[in-house]
């Protein structure tokens, strides 16, 4: 008996209960599509990280102050990151630029809007070029204003938006907490860095922050804190040199031990190790969740095949009467079996690429069909038909011709 | 004029049941059967013949003793090769027809040559075959219906088709009139008579005197053995037309 003939009487065993087929096969496409769709979203958001963090450039360091000496709530022993420490990291060799942040919390009006809790990022003139972002109208401070703590501010897009609406905000006041800012530019929208939605953020020069932003003006006697140095480095080559010399600097200056620093360093590889990192491992989870269904839908497979043999004895007794051997049995429901499995497969890639795109559209999410998922998930969706498949097929094959031929 | 052995057994041994209780279905049967003949084996239930039928036809293996069929030993074979017998040497008649439900007569008669892997035929020329076939059993206008759609006469008529299509050297048939009516019952007979008259060697069971009346020879067995085995002469319909009236049973 030739394949095509194998695969045309499977066939039209399926073609027999079609509901039956269709019910079965729903296990494999749910499974089929489900590896597709899970691998597509986090692969897209894999590849948007990495597409944003490496925007950055991959000679960037991030220095952070770190309290891991003290427990939540009780001060550090040292005055933490400073924005002295911004200058003296930038005296270094091999630094080419310094960016500093420090951020608060305000009540932001502007006419008649008022919203409550806007993050007021305080930075130095660098600020954009070190997160890739750039105005969309007006212009970023600069370092006169930096020096002459101008009381200007750039609006994140969302939040210009929310404020003035259609009106073009440059030129306009807003008033922060209780101090007045003039709007001098508004940021491209960016959407979301990490965690962060720089869209809803003011922009301000970071020595308005400390002078108008900082809750308790003593606590600047000890020096201006700030939440994170940004250095640039001229080259890839010097990053690690240039790492050393900021630890035994900082180290110096803050009064601490190398072995137990109060503050850390990551560069940007690291950042988009640890991103990588996580995103795979969910990957691999959702992998994994999606391949337990595919299993499901297995011994669905092999379910309704050992009924389907049980009811169809009188059929193989038949067939071996007039000559079918074990193994043209076994291949029969074999065939049949991996036909569901192959022709679900199919659909559910379908279904798969499919949901993966509306998914994309309705989530407003970036999803990437990897070639190799629906490879893999085809391939599995065949080796789920073989495996669970030929247990029953086996069963039919090894039927006694006779026994069979009486069954009712 | 010495004609070949188609069967010949001897000393055909099937024992049932392992262990205390056996149940010896056969018991030292010696049979020979030469091609071109028309046998009828009766006997009542239990007395063995469904058993023999199942050795004869290669579906069933005997305990002992040796079966030759068409000059070839048979009881040594493994499964797949009886299959293979079973193929290309063996027409299977039933009683209940067996055949696949919800596929077309012709499909049903093509069945045999799918399993037949010495036939190179191409399948236009497996089509042509059947439909020959189909036309010598007297259903070339049914060839496209189902089973379900077809009279019993017409199914078992399918069945005959099947059993052929291969050119087996022997067709066996289970009591192939079991479950039809006397009418239908009489050209089943008819359609075996001339298949045998066109040198088909067949052998049949049967409960039925005026069955077991078509063939040349009758075979009674009881108790696993051969009880009788006379020639019948050549009965002819009409004789047999007027048995009808009394009915054996």
């Amino acid at each position: 008996m030739n394949l095509s003939k194998v695969i045309q009487i499977a066939w039209k065993g399926l073609n027999r209960n079609k509901l039956r087929s269709l019910l079965t096969m729903l296990g494999v496409i749910i499974g089929v599509a489900a590896v597709i769709v899970m691998v597509s979203v986090s692969t897209g958001t894999e590849a948007t990280i990495k597409d944003q963090i490496e925007g950055l450039g991959t000679n960037l360091l991030f220095v952070q102050a770190s309290f891991s000496r003290g427990g939540p709530g009780q001060a550090p022993a040292s005055g933490g990151l400073v924005y002295e420490d911004a200058f003296a990291i930038e005296a270094l060799n091999g630094v080419k630029d310094v960016v500093v942040e420090q951020a608060s919390s305000e009540t932001v009006k502007a006419g008649n809007v008022s919203i409550e809790a806007v993050s007021i990022l305080g930075t130095t003139p660098g600020f954009p070029s070190v997160r890739d972002m750039d105005v969309a109208s007006g212009r970023y401070f600069n370092q006169t204003d930096l020096d002459r703590k101008q009381k200007v501010a750039v609006l994140g897009a969302a939040l210009a938006e929310e404020l003035f609406g259609d009106s073009p905000p440059v030129g306009q006041v807003v008033t922060v907490g209780n101090t007045k800012l003039t709007v001098i530019g508004v940021m491209e929208e960016k959407g979301l860095v990490g965690s962060t939605d720089y869209d809803t953020y003011l922009f301000t020069p970071i020595t308005v922050v400390f002078e108008k932003f900082t809750p308790n003006q003593f606590a600047r006697l000890f020096g201006d804190r700030v939440r994170v140095i940004y250095v640039e480095v001229e080259s890839q080559d010097i990053i690690d040199d240039v790492i050393y010399q900021i630890e035994l600097l900082l180290a110096k200056r803050h009064d601490v031990s190398l072995e137990e620093p109060d503050f850390v360093i990551r560069t940007q590889e690291e950042i988009i190790e640890t991103q990588e990192a996580t995103t795979a491992a969910f990957r691999n989870l959702l992998g994994w969740v999606a391949g337990v269904s595919l299993v499901v839908g297995g011994i669905g497979i092999m379910n309704i095949m050992l009924v389907s043999v049980t009811e169809r004895t009188r059929e193989i007794g038949i067939r071996q009467a007039v000559g079918a051997t074990p193994t043209d049995i076994r291949l029969q429901f074999l065939a049949e079996a991996l036909l569901l499995s192959l022709v679900g497969g199919v659909i559910g890639v379908l279904a798969g690429v499919g949901g993966s795109s509306l998914f994309g559209a309705l989530g407003d999410l970036r999803t990437v069909v990897a070639p190799v998922s629906i490879l893999v998930a085809f391939a599995s969706a065949a080796a789920v038909g073989i495996f669970f498949g030929y247990y029953p097929a086996n069963k039919a094959a090894q039927l006694d011709p006779i026994e069979a031929l009486r069954h009712e | 004029m010495k004609r070949a052995n188609i069967i010949q057994t001897s000393d055909l041994t099937k024992i049932y049941g392992m262990g205390d209780i056996q149940v010896k279905a056969l018991d030292g049967v010696s049979l020979q059967i030469q091609e071109g003949e028309f046998v009828a084996i009766m006997g009542p239930s239990g007395s063995g013949k469904s058993t023999l039928m199942n050795i004869l036809g290669c579906l069933d293996r005997p305990t002992s003793g040796q079966y030759l069929l068409a000059g070839e030993e048979i009881s040594d074979l493994d499964k797949v090769q009886l299959a293979q017998i079973r193929n290309r040497r063996i027409g299977f008649v039933f009683q209940s027809y067996n055949l696949l439900p919800r596929t077309s007569a012709l499909e049903n008669v093509m069945l045999p040559m799918i399993y037949n892997r010495d036939n190179h035929t191409s399948e236009a020329e497996q089509h042509e075959k059947a439909l020959n076939v189909l036309e010598s059993v007297g259903l070339a206008d049914r060839v496209h219906h189902h089973p379900q759609e077809l009279s019993g006469g017409q199914s078992q008529r399918v069945a005959i088709a099947r059993a052929l299509v291969n050119d087996p050297v022997l067709l066996l048939a289970d009591e192939p009139t079991g479950n039809l009516d006397s009418r239908s019952g009489k050209e089943i007979m008819a359609l075996l008579s001339n298949l045998n008259a066109q040198g088909s060697t067949i052998v049949m069971v049967t409960h039925e005197d005026d069955i077991a009346a078509y063939a040349q020879r009758v075979i009674h067995f009881l108790d696993g053995r051969i009880v009788t085995d006379e020639l019948n002469g050549h009965p002819s319909p009409a004789a047999v037309h007027q048995e009808e009236s009394c009915e054996s049973v």
